[in-house]
């Protein structure tokens, strides 16, 4: 094993956030090796968006480090803008920019910020939307299409950066139940190929389905770090059974 | 009452006329306001320090004093100080200072209507400050800001009817002029709000039209 192998891509240590001197994030300690997917989970509030927003310096830390191949992402002088070319992030919210065309969306990170030659990256978008399903809409503007579109949008629209890394922060939850699937299919699709992910989520039958590990996170601290089948049919810490309890009828 | 016909034809060409200057005075004032508050907004967006506070300084300035003074200080005070400027100049600078804090105001109320995730979805693709701007903030707060810009044009034009007090003939001088010399109050008041309607109507159509067309294109209702 060569030395890069052995080094996680993502390395999160004692990390601690706080909004208004109010703590969110306590002592977080995550490893992430490539092509490994982590499914945050836990409670409204407990921190798992801020954890994702924090890796890709949407919110700043207050202590601790995150590393991304072993150079660290803390400090003033880190260039975000570089960073977060190699972190993807997908939202609640899809966000595809309404003024522009689908396409015109996928391409304006790749031509404007890594101004990468634009029919290769055309070539690219088709072949990935053609893989969400949605290549026939690749001159529609966002309001013409459907939030289930929208979020596979988006998530071409990040994968056309050819991130390192991808984020999926709740990225089914402003949706209607029936387009849950077309967009959860594509992450686990992501998944068999290999992509790093860290995905929070309140699909608990995705989050087994897809996660290598599951991290459970209460209250700012990370309760609980165990494989998916573990952590489902028997959690360690009370606070994960409870958690687990309200999903069942 | 029976209305002096005779006295209205007569008077159309100088309507005419007046109608003509009122409204190159506005379109220059609307034009230069809306650079002026393009400009106010984007400083006030990047935060640029120094300039900033100027910008502020400026709207207070301009929006809390009263079109005509703005012009009498500009024709008068400044003949006091050694520098004339033509009636139109002055017109046209005073539309501009008070339009430019308008229009500025406008573009920022736009601009704050751009939701944060929209922002934060852009930072997330590595776009920089200004690309941001460029292609993610600016042309939705264009759509959201319309609306209070076609205002604000409206508003300015109707503004042009002080700048008579600098000895400009314009649609409300003209009137005073011939209200003065032929004692036709009716008739003269009449053709003005005619002539005021003439431009400001189809200019109200038009906003309204273009106000659509730019909803439309972006959000599709």
């Amino acid at each position: 094993m060569s030395s890069e192998e052995k080094q996680p891509l993502l390395e999160i240590k004692d990390l601690y956030k706080e909004y208004d001197k109010k703590m969110v994030l306590n002592d977080i300690q995550l490893q992430i090796n490539k092509g490994e997917v982590i499914v945050v989970l836990g409670p409204s509030g407990c921190g798992k968006s801020t954890l994702l927003r924090c890796l890709n310096g949407l919110e700043p830390i207050q202590g601790g480090e995150i590393k991304l191949r072993g150079k660290s992402l803390s400090g003033k002088d880190v260039d975000w803008q570089k960073i977060r070319q190699h972190i993807g992030m997908v939202f609640q919210n899809y966000d595809l920019f309404p003024n522009m065309t689908v396409i015109e969306n996928i391409l304006l990170g790749p031509i404007k910020v890594q101004k990468r030659d634009k029919n290769q990256v055309l070539m690219q978008a088709k072949e990935l939307l053609d893989r969400v399903g949605l290549l026939d809409r690749i001159d529609a503007y966002p309001r013409q299409l459907s939030g289930g579109q929208k979020q596979r949008i988006a998530i071409v629209r990040a994968l056309c950066m050819n991130p390192e890394i991808m984020l999926f922060d709740e990225v089914t939850a402003s949706l209607d139940p029936e387009m849950v699937r077309e967009v959860l299919e594509v992450i686990l699709g992501l998944a068999k190929q290999g992509m790093t992910m860290i995905i929070v989520t309140h699909e608990m039958a995705f989050a087994q389905a897809v996660a290598d590990r599951i991290v459970f996170l209460d209250a700012g601290n990370i309760c609980e770090i165990a494989e998916p089948q573990e952590f489902f049919t028997d959690p360690k810490t009370e606070r994960a059974k409870q958690f687990l309890n309200i999903f069942q009828y | 009452m029976s209305i002096n016909w005779d006295f209205i034809i007569n008077s159309i060409p100088l309507y005419e006329k007046a109608a003509w200057l009122t409204l190159k005075l506005a379109f220059w004032g609307i034009l230069i306001s809306l650079v002026i508050g393009l400009i106010c907004s984007v400083i006030q967006y990047f935060k640029i320090r120094i300039l900033r506070s100027i910008v502020g300084a400026y709207i207070e300035l301009s929006r809390n004093t009263p079109l005509l003074i703005q012009l009498y200080f500009l024709y008068f005070g400044l003949t006091k100080l050694g520098l004339t400027l033509s009636e139109n100049t002055c017109a046209i600078i005073g539309l501009s200072f008070l339009g430019g804090s308008y229009m500025s105001e406008a573009f920022r109320g736009g601009i704050e209507a751009v939701s944060k995730s929209q922002i934060e979805s852009g930072l997330s693709l590595g776009l920089s400050k200004i690309q941001l701007a460029r292609y993610v903030i600016l042309p939705q707060a264009f759509s959201f800001s319309i609306s209070s810009i076609g205002a604000n044009c409206i508003f300015l034009l109707k503004e042009t009817s002080i700048v008579g007090a600098i000895a400009i003939l314009d649609l409300m001088n003209v009137t005073k002029d011939l209200i003065g010399m032929y004692y036709q109050t009716f008739e003269s008041l009449l053709m003005l709000v005619i002539a005021y309607l003439i431009i400001l109507l189809p200019m109200s159509f038009l906003l309204t039209w273009l106000e659509r067309k730019v909803r439309y294109a972006e959000f599709g209702n």
